[in-house]
């Protein structure tokens, strides 16, 4: 079986060979163009050139249903589920099994789903509710539909992004039994370790065009030099932490979603000044709605937030701007600038009306200028100039243009929720250092990410988020098994217990297990 | 390293209580209220009349007769006990079920029936009231069904006004040429259709705001439909507007069930098919390949797209057969009442006929109901008027259109309507 791709714009004259059964992984940064290619190759998008061999006979797509039709699955990176529909009418939409005039055959529907399920050993609900299923379970109803349709080639769009350790541990289980069944993956990605954990061949892409070929065994270093185009350090440098007096404080705060469901449930911390606490844990625990409760986007039902011992809870957001809060959201394009701005005018969104940026009704043209040529100096941003709209710069760009509005400031306490998604190496970097500086400037900081190499490299203590309580905070040395498990919910001691081998068991009750952790994490490194 | 340490608090014990939600026990001890006081405690003297049968029923009943003080009391009795149930339940944060708004409603209509009966020894023709209410309702819920099907394929359609409009007119038009009212029947969904066909062309192949188009329509076809009216239809109104009416048909038996066999089985054939869509749709929309492929494209267009769902093709499918229904709900304007073409005749029951989609929840059976109160608030008004009462008018006029505000700001709560509805899907 062989497949070769020719000419098109985002992807630039590809050949790729997949042959049978093996996973082939395509490695490449943020942007390189893996998605596209994929698209193209599934029938979403139309090629400008080159052509897709099956086989080596060359066949044509007009549409997904066509490349459905010649064997190809694929689990896209944003799920392609319809949230209100339950597990059997998602897998059937498209191929519905009917019986009478056009009626829907959801018993069929519900077999099928079965089947798959019990054949991969899949826990899954053919009645449940889209909408209703963790993230990890979604992904299996997607490989379900992809299997219904007997895919022999199998695409997998970043599938690890949403996922614990833990599940995607299960996932890379369940693609090995599919290779071991003669389907072909290939698997889109950009984390090094999971290729190195899976690919038998690995395709590295950058800026559209294939840059090498790698085997499994090549080393991380390796891999990421090939896929940014330079040597490239993987930890961020920091000094340890010298944590000052704990300015911040969150005291048993609650906050309710619009449909009345508990997203953060009694938690409580606090920061201290010189300190980064990351708050890691899988999307969709809560996280999201701490970080937007603490800048006021959303009030809480219940708990105080206290900076510098004032309260904060009840307190518009320009007041809590102005008590020196800095708030990178987790969302760029939506929240974090207007896109039709320009460079400038996103670099004073939040002091637009303040000396010496505005006088009376005015804003002062000049000094708002003069200030943003300083910050992409300061910042290396790379633009055309700073009257053209945001919009027109990078993913990596436009964050350091939100850094550099957010750090401009003297600040009391820096947020940053998923401060480098979507970011290339080069930029990662950047950003993480300005982090580090800030905390070595003396401001508390809160990084809240999904990733836990950021987690690793900006924290001098982990709080794991679960089901919207934290589930224990910890140091920085806490191991990869033990952070997985207490993403997975499991309470900090007996994740701890669990991964260090010592049996342990019963260690501590889980009401006092934000007390114990990070006194354990000691005991048991 | 410092210890971080915080002070644990026991699990479980934090969890935030709900606010109490006032709002349904704050109307309904309104309510209450106002019927104790104007219709039980300073009621009209006099008795009010309940008619139930008409001549020539096969089950002759006989008026029910109540004096309306004493009736209005004990019906304003009630309402004080489940307004105190409803707080009693809103204190416990336990919700109500369905049928306790509609039985709340029921009686208080019956409370202020008492009320407006009494004083002039008024009689309330029940038959009359809900054949009238029913009569009022089905341009509402031919324009509901339209809508929905519409949204839910992920097209906003503001056009039903045009539509029901469109179809009134040529519906009369044809009937009157033809002289054959069935000939109209055949022809008000081709109006809808063209209508729906405009909409879609401009929505799905040039993105055009849907809402715009839709508001657009519907000026343009009024403008339409008053200048041929002004300039053809009255040049020679017996060739082009003459009034042609669809014959009832009874069906056997089960006419002849008191009250409800005859508003509900002796009706023309419009009516029979109003039933037929609303049942239809209600198995289709939920059961069918078709009605999940719709849902799909509404609510997720791109997921529809990865399992080769065409889905451009299928939304303008759906809203052109859509705009057909709402064409067929114009019908009845004209040849579905007997009457000629007027200008705007439709009178914003297209608009009406949104808010009971909206109201029932995107659902054929949910949309029914509410076009069915709707229908009913307007047939109470125009009752109320024959009858006379001390309520003016005008007042009674605006009926529809205050329940109409009331149930959607108030009693829809929050419906989340189809994920896609209005968004161009554009590759």
């Amino acid at each position: 079986m062989t497949k070769v791709f020719g000419s098109f714009v985002a992807n630039n004259h590809i050949d790729l060979v997949i042959e049978p059964g093996e996973i082939h992984a395509l490695l490449g940064e943020n942007g390189a163009g893996k998605s596209t290619m994929m698209n193209v190759l599934y029938g979403l998008y139309d090629a400008d050139g080159g052509e897709i061999l099956i086989d080596d006979k060359p066949v044509r797509f007009d549409g997904p249903g066509d490349a459905v039709a010649a064997g190809i699955g694929m689990v896209h990176q944003h799920f392609m589920l319809v949230p209100v529909f339950t597990v059997a009418e998602s897998v059937a939409l498209g191929y519905e099994p009917t019986k009478g005039p056009g009626l829907l055959d959801l018993a069929e529907a519900r077999a099928k789903v079965r089947e798959i399920s019990s054949r991969f050993g899949f826990d899954i609900d053919p009645d449940a509710l889209i909408e209703d299923l963790p993230v990890g379970a979604q992904q299996r109803v997607e490989i379900i539909k992809a299997l219904s349709r007997d895919a022999e080639i199998l695409i997998l769009d970043e599938p690890t992004a949403v996922l614990t350790p833990q599940e995607t541990d299960e996932l890379i289980s369940i693609m090995r039994q599919l290779k071991e069944q003669g389907t072909s993956i290939v698997f889109i990605t950009h984390k090094l370790r999971e290729v190195r954990a899976i690919a038998d061949s690995i395709t590295v892409i950058r800026r559209g065009k294939i840059v090498g070929e790698a085997s499994p065994e090549s080393t991380e270093a390796d891999l990421a030099s090939q896929m940014v185009g330079r040597a490239v350090s993987l930890t961020t440098e920091k000094e340890p932490a010298s944590p000052g007096e704990a300015t911040f404080r969150v005291q048993n705060l609650t906050v309710v979603d619009k449909s009345d469901n508990v997203v953060v449930d009694d938690v409580s911390f606090e920061v201290s000044r010189g300190e980064i606490l990351a708050v890691a844990g899988v999307q969709g625990n809560g996280q999201t709605e701490l970080a937007e409760t603490i800048i006021g986007l959303t009030e809480p039902r219940l708990g105080s937030i206290t900076l510098d011992g004032t309260e904060l809870a009840g307190r518009s957001v320009k007041s809590r701007l102005g008590s020196g809060i800095g708030f990178v959201p987790e969302d760029r394009s939506t929240d974090g600038i207007i896109a039709e701005f320009a460079i400038r005018e996103n670099m004073i969104l939040d002091v637009y009306d303040r000396q010496p940026y505005a006088k009376g009704l005015n804003l002062k043209s000049n000094v708002i200028t003069e200030a943003a040529r300083t910050k992409v100096e300061e910042f290396d941003i790379r633009l055309g100039s700073v009257f053209d709209p945001i919009s027109t710069l990078s993913g990596g760009n436009q964050q350091k243009v939100v850094l550099s509005r957010e750090l401009g400031r003297k600040l009391q306490l820096f947020i940053a929720s998923q401060p480098t998604r979507g970011l290339d190496v080069g930029s990662i970097e950047f950003v993480h250092k300005r982090i580090v500086a800030e905390r070595d400037a003396g401001t508390p900081c809160i990084i809240v990410s999904t990733e836990l190499d950021e987690v690793y490299g900006l924290a001098d203590r982990i709080a794991v988020m679960y089901s919207g309580r934290i589930v224990g905070i910890v140091g920085p040395d806490t191991s990869r098994e033990a952070l997985g498990l207490m993403m997975a919910g499991v309470p900090a001691d007996e994740a701890l217990a669990a991964t260090s081998g010592s049996a342990a068991s019963g260690s501590g009750t889980p009401s006092t297990h934000e007390n114990s952790a990070p006194t354990s994490a000691e005991e048991n490194e | 390293m410092t210890a971080h340490t915080l002070d644990a608090t026991p699990a479980g014990q934090s969890k935030a209580l709900a606010p109490i939600i006032w709002k349904f026990p704050v109307v309904y001890s309104i309510l209450a209220l106002v019927s104790l006081v104007f219709f039980g405690l300073i009621g009209r003297d006099g008795q009010t009349t309940f008619r139930i049968a008409t001549e020539g029923d096969f089950f002759a009943i006989p008026d029910i007769v109540v004096p309306a003080t004493a009736a209005g009391l004990v019906l304003s009795l009630i309402l004080v006990v489940m307004a105190a149930a409803s707080i009693w339940f809103a204190l416990r944060r336990v919700s109500l079920a369905s049928w306790f708004p509609m039985l709340f409603g029921v009686l208080f209509v019956l409370s202020f029936l008492a009320w407006a009966g009494g004083g002039s020894g008024g009689v309330i023709p029940m038959t009359t009231l809900l054949a009238g209410a029913l009569a009022l309702s089905v341009p509402l819920i031919f324009g509901a069904m339209c809508g929905l099907v519409g949204e839910r394929s992920g097209i906003i359609n503001i056009a039903i006004e045009g539509q029901l409009l469109a179809g009134a007119f040529l519906a009369a038009v044809v009937a009157s040429v033809v002289q054959n009212p069935y000939a109209g029947l055949l022809a008000a969904p081709i109006a809808g259709a063209l209508v729906a066909v405009v909409l879609t062309f401009f929505a799905v192949k040039y993105w055009v705001n849907q809402i715009i188009i839709g508001v657009v329509l519907n000026v343009l076809v009024v403008g339409l439909t008053s200048f041929l009216y002004s300039t053809v239809l009255t040049e020679n109104a017996e060739l082009w507007n003459a009034r042609q009416r669809l014959p009832n048909l009874p069906i056997p038996l089960l006419s002849d069930i008191p009250i409800l066999g005859r508003v509900l089985f002796d009706q023309n054939i419009l009516v029979y098919l109003m039933y037929l869509v609303v049942i239809a749709l209600q198995i289709l929309v939920f059961r069918s390949k078709w009605g999940l492929r719709m849902r799909a494209v509404g609510e997720h267009p791109k997921a529809a797209d990865t399992v080769g769902i065409r889905v451009n093709a299928t939304r303008v499918r759906n809203t052109i057969m859509a705009g057909a229904i709402a064409g067929l709900g114009g019908a009845f304007f004209t040849v579905g009442s007997g009457l000629a073409f007027g200008k705007e005749m439709s009178a914003g029951q297209g608009y009406i006929a949104l808010a009971a989609m909206i109201l029932g929840k995107w659902n054929p059976k949910g949309a029914l109901l509410a076009a069915l109160l709707f229908g009913f608030s307007k047939s109470l008004g125009n009752t109320l008027q024959s009858i006379g009462t001390p309520v003016a008018n005008e007042l009674l006029l605006m009926l529809p259109y205050i329940v109409t505000v009331l149930a959607v700001a108030g009693f829809v709560g929050r419906v989340r309507p189809p994920a896609a509805a209005g968004v161009p899907y554009v590759k």
